[in-house]
């Protein structure tokens, strides 16, 4: 194990502060796309046939709605990771400077 | 216990300390932080006073200190900071420790002296080292050849048999010379013309391979050997060499002589190393040992030279045995100071003990407002216009609430305003952390010291984000629109033809079940996907912001009865604050009184015919508006009421004080009201001072004629201030009136910037820059 660290203290903490972020952003988009909110309609992508299909119940509409809302917790699962990433080095570059001393 | 509303009381006091006992008083004053004191020796040049030489010997202790707080952040050893704040030492104690600072420093500056000297002698011995072995391995190769041709450059001046030539320089007796050494990359060109055109063409530069020193002055050098025949060119060539400000080395003749030369200096180098690093440890030592107390003495030293400062501010008594200090104590705490006395006093041993005396004074004592870590924030901003005068009403308690307030509703969403909220929570939790607290970030204090009106404000936004609907730029649905779309398709105002003819369509609050009602708390959440959402808003924000002002500004206005009263100027009241006020509300107060009525009297039945507050304001000052359909009966001769109201208040406000004083002073009836004022203002400004000129003039039948010339010159230059402050008044009160209103329009501004930014940031930026992907 050479050496883990590829950050240095300040892109840690960057990237600490970034994924906390989009953590809490992406997870709450999510839960607000699962809920087919109406303001999140322009971020669907949906197109003429889809409206058209439907009759009463815009069915295919909320399947869109969920998918992009699975998009999301995917996406806020990448930041957990890379958050997780994060404090990693910064822990090893705190580890480090307190060896140096 | 003073309130924030009005400024404390404050009396002047004067102390009597006993010599002995002088300095611990003023220690014990100094820790509560009492008393503001009064230079009695206004006139003493700093140098002439009593206590000069104890200064001096705080400020040389404090130039000490420094040096060491230096070496201490160089070397990063962490100070250790003390919680409580020690007290000022006695001065018997303080030639305890100005010795040990003495020695302190003595020892850290030879240390250091000899940590320099020593590396330099570790740079010199190791430049020695490859100096040798560069040039030992250019002499080998050259052995190895077996001639002694120059391998870097031809001369032309040389023969074209070489090895002859050397030959024959030998049989002159000429003895071959070598000069070594290092010099600077960036000089060795002309370090070689320079040679070649000197000694033409008889030495020989040989320059080798660069050698880059790691330390404080890394330079790129480059090593030279020069080899020359005869001594005159000998010294010719140490003199350019010495010119260019080379480190010569001297170049051993034979191979033993060179392995002497390398192995003494390698061991010399190894010892330097050990040296060098038992020199750092030392000093590592002596700065722990010194950073224990550096903290505690620093501050000790700022408080006696404090000390020292105050008691060059009072004055000795004719016998020479007391001071005297004349101190700004608040009313409240004339116990407190007593008692202060009494410990300082008491520690210091005195047998008479000091007392405190009360004296009346005719000068306007300082203004005195105690806050706390909540109160002192917005303190603080309102200072930063201005101080108030002594016992007026102070706007800081207001501002607690319309500060953040007037924020929010600029600010106005609700994620944000939660971010904001818990940044800092996060910096209450925080508070008491030593870490936090010490922290030498600019930006950071700032926010820190601020931290309870960022809470404020950040709490004040959440509710202005739910009026406005506003979380991250999205509305929430939280009750239900109160617009149905569904309404239009079965009141067939619209069909599946209209979609497809139209890319706009209007929902029409006409048609029943289309508008249910107003949404119960805020704006209703289908505006967010309305396109004409910043037509409504605009028009909404913008009224909002005008009758906010409005109310803020009448109310800046009403705290100024409160100043009238409690200065008893009744004259105030019916001069100075009715002008004003009718001022304001005629003009602006009818503006928002329009806007109102406006959307009471109209309903989305009569929108069509709803006219434009904008166009009947306007009409209105210019007296117009036969042409124009009127919003109520009465509107014509209602507006030309007020206007003559507002047009006569401002002579009132220009000349009623000026004319009222000067007929009181002529008149001189209504005197006894006038009696019992506390506050006395210095300097000219003084409806007072006239009336007390005016009494003694009265009472005192003994008055010279030049005495009466002084008086009325003196009363004629009053009169002539207050005539100028009250045209100034005026002038900025009613344009003042005018474009504050005006620019209270940033309300609205503000947040439709933010909401546009917030939007473009968080959801268009990521749109395009994914869409640009895919496509």
């Amino acid at each position: 194990m050479a050496s883990l660290l590829f950050c240095g203290p300040k892109l840690a903490a960057c990237g600490i502060v970034i994924s906390i972020w989009g953590v809490i952003m992406l997870a709450l988009l999510g839960i607000f796309f699962n809920v087919h909110s109406g303001v999140l309609i322009e971020d669907v992508p949906f197109t003429e046939e889809d409206i058209q299909k439907d009759s009463s119940s815009p069915q295919a509409i909320y399947a869109l709605y969920d998918q992009v809302g699975y998009n999301c917790y995917i996406a806020a699962a990448i930041y957990v990771f890379i958050g997780l990433l994060s404090f990693c080095q910064a822990r090893l570059n705190k580890h480090n400077e307190y060896m140096e001393r | 216990m003073g309130s924030l509303f009005r400024s404390e009381e404050v009396c002047l006091a004067q102390l009597f300390l006993q010599s002995g006992s002088a300095y611990d008083c003023i220690s014990e004053l100094g820790e509560l932080a009492l008393v503001e004191f009064r230079d009695l020796n206004p006139n003493v040049s700093s140098f002439q006073r009593k206590f000069v030489g104890e200064i001096k010997r705080c400020e040389e202790m404090e130039r000490i200190l420094g040096y060491l707080l230096r070496e201490i952040r160089k070397a990063s050893i962490a100070l250790p900071e003390a919680e409580v704040s020690p007290a000022a030492p006695q001065p018997r104690n303080v030639l305890e420790i100005m010795e040990q600072l003495q020695r302190l420093e003595v020892e850290l500056r030879e240390v250091n002296r000899n940590k320099e000297e020593l590396q330099r002698n570790l740079v010199e011995f190791t430049e020695y080292t490859h100096v040798l072995r560069v040039t030992h391995s250019f002499v080998q190769r050259n052995s190895e050849r077996e001639s002694l041709g120059p391998q870097y450059e031809e001369f032309p001046c040389l023969e074209k048999d070489s090895v002859t030539g050397y030959t024959s320089m030998q049989r002159l007796g000429a003895k071959l010379g070598f000069i070594s050494g290092l010099i600077p990359r960036m000089k060795v060109e002309a370090f070689e013309r320079l040679l070649w055109r000197v000694c033409k063409g008889y030495t020989i530069l040989i320059s080798l391979c660069a050698y880059c020193m790691q330390g404080e002055n890394s330079m790129d050098t480059v090593v030279f050997l020069i080899s020359f025949w005869g001594d005159q060119i000998g010294q010719k060539v140490q003199k350019i060499c010495e010119c260019y400000h080379c480190h010569l080395y001297p170049h051993p003749e034979t191979d033993e002589e060179r392995c002497d030369v390398m192995e003494s200096l390698a061991t010399r180098i190894q010892d330097l190393h050990t040296v060098l690093s038992r020199t750092e440890d030392y000093l590592r030592q002596v700065l722990n040992k010194a950073s224990e107390s550096v903290f505690t003495w620093a501050i000790q030293v700022q408080k006696m030279k404090a000390i020292y400062h105050t008691l060059n501010m009072c004055s000795f008594d004719v016998t020479n045995k007391c001071l005297i200090a004349e101190v700004w104590c608040p009313v409240d705490s004339l116990a407190a100071l007593r008692g202060a006395l009494e410990e300082g006093s008491r520690r210091s041993g005195a047998t008479v003990p000091s007392f405190v005396n009360r004296i009346p004074s005719h000068d306007t004592p300082p203004t005195l407002l105690r806050t706390n870590k909540f109160t002192s924030g917005f303190q603080n901003i309102v200072e930063a216009y201005g101080v108030g005068c002594y016992r007026e009403v102070n706007p800081a308690p207001f501002t607690i609430i319309t500060f953040p307030f007037l924020f929010a509703v600029m600010f106005g969403d609700l994620g944000h305003g939660m971010v904001l909220a818990l940044f800092a929570l996060w910096m209450l939790f925080h508070e008491n952390n030593p870490r936090v607290k010490r922290s030498r970030n600019e930006i950071f204090r700032i926010l820190f010291e601020g931290r309870y009106i960022i809470l404020m404000m950040g709490i004040f936004s959440v509710y202005t984000g739910l009026i406005y609907n506003d979380c991250f730029s999205k509305s929430l649905n939280i009750f239900g629109s109160g617009w149905s779309v569904r309404a239009m398709f079965s009141q067939d105002q619209w069909t599946n033809e209209t979609l497809r003819a139209n890319v706009l369509l209007t929902l029409d609050p006409n048609v029943s079940g289309v508008f249910s009602g107003p949404y119960p708390l805020g704006i209703d959440p289908i505006w967010n996907m309305a396109s004409n959402r910043l037509t409504f808003l605009n028009s909404y924000k913008m009224k909002m912001s005008v009758i906010l002002g409005v109310i803020h500004m009448t109310f800046g206005v009403i705290l100024g009865v409160f100043n009238y009263l409690h200065f008893r100027q009744r004259f105030g009241l019916y001069l100075l604050f009715l002008p004003e006020l009718l001022f304001l509300l005629c003009l602006f107060g009818y503006l928002v009184f329009m806007v109102v009525y406006k959307w009471l009297a109209f309903s989305s039945r009569h929108s069509a015919l709803a006219p434009s507050i904008l166009v009947h304001f306007i009409n209105m000052f210019l007296m117009q508006g036969e042409a124009l359909e009127s919003l109520y009966p009465g509107q014509m001769g209602l507006q030309v009421f007020l206007l003559v109201v507002a047009f006569l208040s401002v002579p009132v406000l220009l000349l009623g004080k000026p004319l009222y004083l000067y007929w009181l002073h002529q008149g001189g009836k209504s005197l006894g009201a006038y009696r019992g004022y506390e506050r006395v203002r210095r300097g000219s400004e003084d409806d007072v001072a006239v009336m007390r000129d005016n009494d003694t003039e009265d009472g005192g039948g003994l008055s010279d004629p030049t005495n009466r010339e002084i008086q009325k010159r003196v009363r004629h230059h009053r009169h002539c201030h207050t005539a100028v402050t009250s045209v100034i008044h005026t002038i900025e009160y009613c344009l003042g009136c005018i474009s504050n209103t005006a620019s209270y329009l940033r309300l609205w501004a503000l947040s439709l910037a933010h909401g546009l930014v917030c939007n473009l940031f968080l959801f268009i930026t990521p749109k395009t820059l994914s869409h640009n992907e895919i496509h």
